[in-house]
Order: structure tokens, then sequence, then C-alpha cells
């Protein structure tokens, strides 16, 4: 579904990532994690080409990214994209950030898209908020209608930076719930997120960064069940986090 | 002092046929708002596509809008009144210029030097407001426009201008504020606004301060309703739960 291939990048002088190979297939669901500054968001960002890349390639189910003759916009809106903020658009209304991108990038008519957008707004639980604003909102919420908002657009995969990151902690597991429940349902899934219970449960792969390299890239229970194999980058920083 | 005051003096005849001096202030009031509108309603596009410009990802088109930010803002605007109003039409093709400077009345041509300048200039402070307002918005909004399969155009169109123009209201109502004051620069070409009349009725009648009073009078109420306006609208497009920079 996702193949990413010698994907080398800068910003002027300084090197974000160096050489980044994996490859996430159909229904897979992989976890990435790594210290601040590891280029995560990064690596993700340029799967949706958000991003623009130096060197390598990346392609989406079968479509290349490095190539220029790809329609970029087209790409993008069958790959769903979850931020750290959520991004709601403040001034339209939940029903508005669930409708605009179908009726404007698919074409789809206004009663096919509150349809579908209502719909999947009483999946994340949150019907009786239609008519509201973001800013009415807790972050929790925003975050759970930022996810059904790129439900919407029907991805064939769903990119996750950090998506509870920046919740208070008791709003976490709201957002953690519905992420969880997309993955059993099957969803391709790559996730930057340093919630390590949510990538015990449903992560299939885990991907360890450090200074732009991907220096870990194994199943979830050679990652969490055979640590004394893990590189010394990666144990400090599970030993780190797993202290909470 | 012995000045001897008479608010009559509005009511007098002018000695031109039927008019009284009120009818000069009502004909100069008619000139000020037709040039301060049509300039703003200039500036207003203009100045958004400037604004637009110059945070699009293309230096070229944000170098340029860029350019005609600091020519327009830093060329005081008299000197760009004279130059519109003098320079450009011997500049232009015989027939056009023959056709400003004979076929048109005097009133006319002045009036839409005055309009192109006061437009032009204004545009340059509205871009500059424009361009402020989108970038006070975060970073992700564009990305995550970008993410949804938006393209260029529909993030201005859709997600950035409607909440960049939100955010700019009050520093726009200052603006469109301006554009009335600096109309009046259009008497020193003769175009017979607001300020014109004053002048004229306070050199016909001696009444000088009865003239500029009334003067104040009009372009402070024409102010107050202005703002009133604005208020109006922010209020008619406010967001709950979106918190305007401009405050209250
Ligand atoms: N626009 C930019 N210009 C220059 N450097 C940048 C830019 N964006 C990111 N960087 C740098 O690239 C590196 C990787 O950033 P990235 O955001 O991918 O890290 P991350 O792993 O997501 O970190 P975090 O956990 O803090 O989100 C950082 O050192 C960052 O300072
Ligand atoms: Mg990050």
């Amino acid at each position: 579904m996702i193949s990413i291939k010698n994907v080398s990048k800068w910003y002027g002088e300084f090197q974000v990532l160096t050489d980044c190979t994996t490859e996430v297939t159909k229904g897979e669901v992989v976890v990435v994690c790594g210290p601040s500054g590891s280029g995560k968001s990064t690596l993700i960002k340029c799967v949706n080409a958000l991003e623009p890349f130096q060197k390598g390639d990346i392609v989406v189910d079968g479509t290349s990214i490095a190539d220029p003759k790809t329609d970029l916009p087209k790409l993008r809106s069958r790959v769903g994209m979850v931020f750290q903020h959520f991004e709601l658009f403040p001034h339209l209304s939940i029903t508005e950030n669930l409708t605009i991108a179908q009726m404007k990038v698919l074409g789809r008519s206004k009663e096919e898209a509150t349809d579908k957008g209502l719909k999947l707004l009483d999946r994340v639980g949150l019907k009786a908020h239609a008519h509201k604003y973001p800013g009415q909102l807790s972050g929790g919420q925003q975050q759970r209608v930022a996810i059904a908002r790129a439900l919407a657009m029907d991805p064939i995969v769903m990119l996750f930076d950090e998506p509870t990151s920046a919740l208070d902690p008791e709003m976490v597991n709201e957002v953690l719930d519905v992420m969880v429940q997309l993955a059993q349902e099957g969803m391709t899934m790559m996730c930057v997120t340093h919630e390590m219970g949510f990538a015990r449960k449903v992560a299939n792969r885990v991907i360890f960064m450090d200074r732009g390299q991907i220096v870990e890239d194994c199943h979830k229970e050679e990652f969490f069940g055979n640590v004394d194999a893990r590189s010394d980058r990666a144990k400090q920083f599970l030993a780190k986090i797993l202290q909470h | 002092m012995d000045y001897n005051w008479d608010w009559g003096v509005f009511f007098k005849s002018t000695g031109i046929g039927q008019e009284i001096y009120l009818d000069w202030f009502v004909s100069g009031l008619g000139w000020t708002i037709a040039v301060a509108l049509i300039g703003w309603l200039i500036a207003l596009f203009l100045g958004s596509v400037l604004g637009v410009l110059r945070t699009v990802p293309n230096r070229w088109l944000s170098g340029l809008a860029t350019a005609y930010v600091e020519l327009f803002r830093n060329v005081p605007l008299l000197v760009q009144l004279f130059i519109w109003y003098f320079l450009i039409p011997d500049l232009l093709p015989e027939p056009i210029e023959m056709w400003f400077k004979q076929d048109l009345n005097p009133a006319t041509s002045a009036y839409l030097s005055v309009v192109v300048c006061l437009g032009l200039f204004t545009a340059a402070r509205v871009c500059e407001q424009v361009r402020t307002g989108i970038q006070a918005l975060p970073k992700g909004q564009a990305a995550a426009a970008y993410a949804l399969g938006f393209k260029l155009p529909q993030i201005y169109s859709q997600i950035l201008l409607p909440q960049a123009f939100r955010i700019i209201i009050p520093p726009l109502t200052s603006e469109f504020l301006n554009i009335f004051k600096n109309s009046s620069v259009a008497s020193l070409i003769g175009l017979m606004e607001l300020l014109a009349q004053t002048k004229q009725t306070a050199e016909f009648t001696a009444n000088l301060f009865e003239a500029f009073t009334l003067a104040t009078i009009i372009y402070f109420t024409l102010n107050m309703s202005l703002m009133l306006l604005m208020r109006w609208v922010e209020k008619k497009v406010a967001v709950p739960g979106l918190i305007s920079v401009g405050g209250k």
C-alpha cells in the first residue's frame, strides 16, 4: 500500500531524513516513534506529499510521489491525515467541516456528503454536536471530528501525527478508542505516537526513528518482547517513555 | 473675540441660481462618498489579490506584490495624485489623452484620477492587512486543507481568506475610514468634494468657523456611521468559539 524507498530530505544544509526505507501493507497498522526532532512528522508528511523530498521515492497504492506527472491533490484526497492540533476549520460548523472536502474535492452532492458526514460523526460519538463550531468542542471531541473528516473521504490509508499529544490526559482515551476501533476494522494506518499501550494493542509493526534514520523496523512482539536485541538508542527511548 | 456667529448662513442663497450654501455641502459630501466608496472597492479587490500573492509559494508572484507595496506605500499620496492627474494622461496614447483632457468635463477627469490614485494607494495598505491576516493563521490550516486534496485556489477561497478577513476587520475598518479622510486630497486638483466646498463657502461668506464646524460634524458623523456599519459586519460574520484577534 505504501512503499517508502531510500527517501532522503534536507532543509538547506540540514539533513532531516536519511535513506528511509519501509513498507506498509494493506490492513497493517504501523506505529512510528522516536525522540523529538527525529523526523517522524517529516516522514509521515512525505507520504502524502505535504513535504517534498530530494531523494528516493514513495509509492502509495501504485502512484509514485516523486513522479512529476502525479496529480498530488488527487493522491492526497485518498490519504487521510490527522494532525496533532486537529486543524478543524474554525469558521465552519462541524457538519461543514465534514462535508466541504467531500463536495469541493470529490464532487459529491450536499445530501450525499451530509449523509456520510453525519454517519461518521455518529460513529465517533458526536452526533449531537453537528451544528456546533470547532471552538465550542473540547480537544478530544475536536480530534474525533478530525478523524471523521478524514474518513469521510473514503481514504485507502490513514496517517496520524501524534494525534493525542496535544490533549489533556483525560481525553486521550476517547481518541485512542476510535483509533483502535479503526485498526480492528482493517484500516491501513501509519501512526506517529508515543502511546505504547496503543502500539501493544493494535500495531503490527513498530518503527523507531532517531536523527532522521529508521533505526528499528520490526514486529510488535519483537520490539516489545525482545528488548535486549534493540539498539541502544531505542532502549534508552523505551526506558524513558515506559517510565510513565 | 468679536466674531459674528451666524448659523443661518447655510440657508442663505449663494447667488448662483436657487442654490443655498447647504446645497454645496450636500454636493461635496456626495463627491466625497463617490470617491471613497469606489476607491475602496478597487482597494479591497486589488489589495486582497496582492495580499494573497504575497503569501503564495512562488517567489516571482510574491516579489511582484512586495514591490507594489513598497512603491505605493513610500511615495507620498499627494505626489501620486499629481502623477495620476498631470503625468499619466500625457503618457497614454493620443486618442485617450485627448479624450481625458478635452472630452471629459473637468470634474470627471479629476474624479477618475483621484479614484484610481486612492484605490491603488489604499490597495497597498489593504494588501499588508490581508497578508498579516493570512500569516496569523496556524500553518496547520493550509496543511490540513492540502491533506484533504484541496487545490491552492480553493485553499485560499474556502479556508484561509474567510478566516483572515474575520481577523482583520478592525484594521480594515481604519483603512476604510482613512480613505474617506484621504479623499480630501481631491480638492487639490479641483474636485469639489466636501473639503473644497467648505473652503469655498468660507471664502464666499466669510463665515469660516461655521463652515468648518459643519464640515467637522459631517466628517465625524460619516466616520461614526462607517464604524457602526463595520461593527455590524463583524458581528454578522462572527463565529462561535472563534476569538477575533482585533478584540472588542
Ligand atoms: N521547515 C523546517 N525548516 C528547517 N528545519 C525543520 C523544518 N521543519 C522541521 N525541521 C527540523 O527537522 C527535524 C525533524 O522535525 P520533525 O518535525 O520531523 O521531528 P519529529 O520527530 O516529528 O519531532 P516531534 O516529536 O518534536 O514532533 C527537527 O530537527 C526540526 O527542527
Ligand atoms: Mg512531530
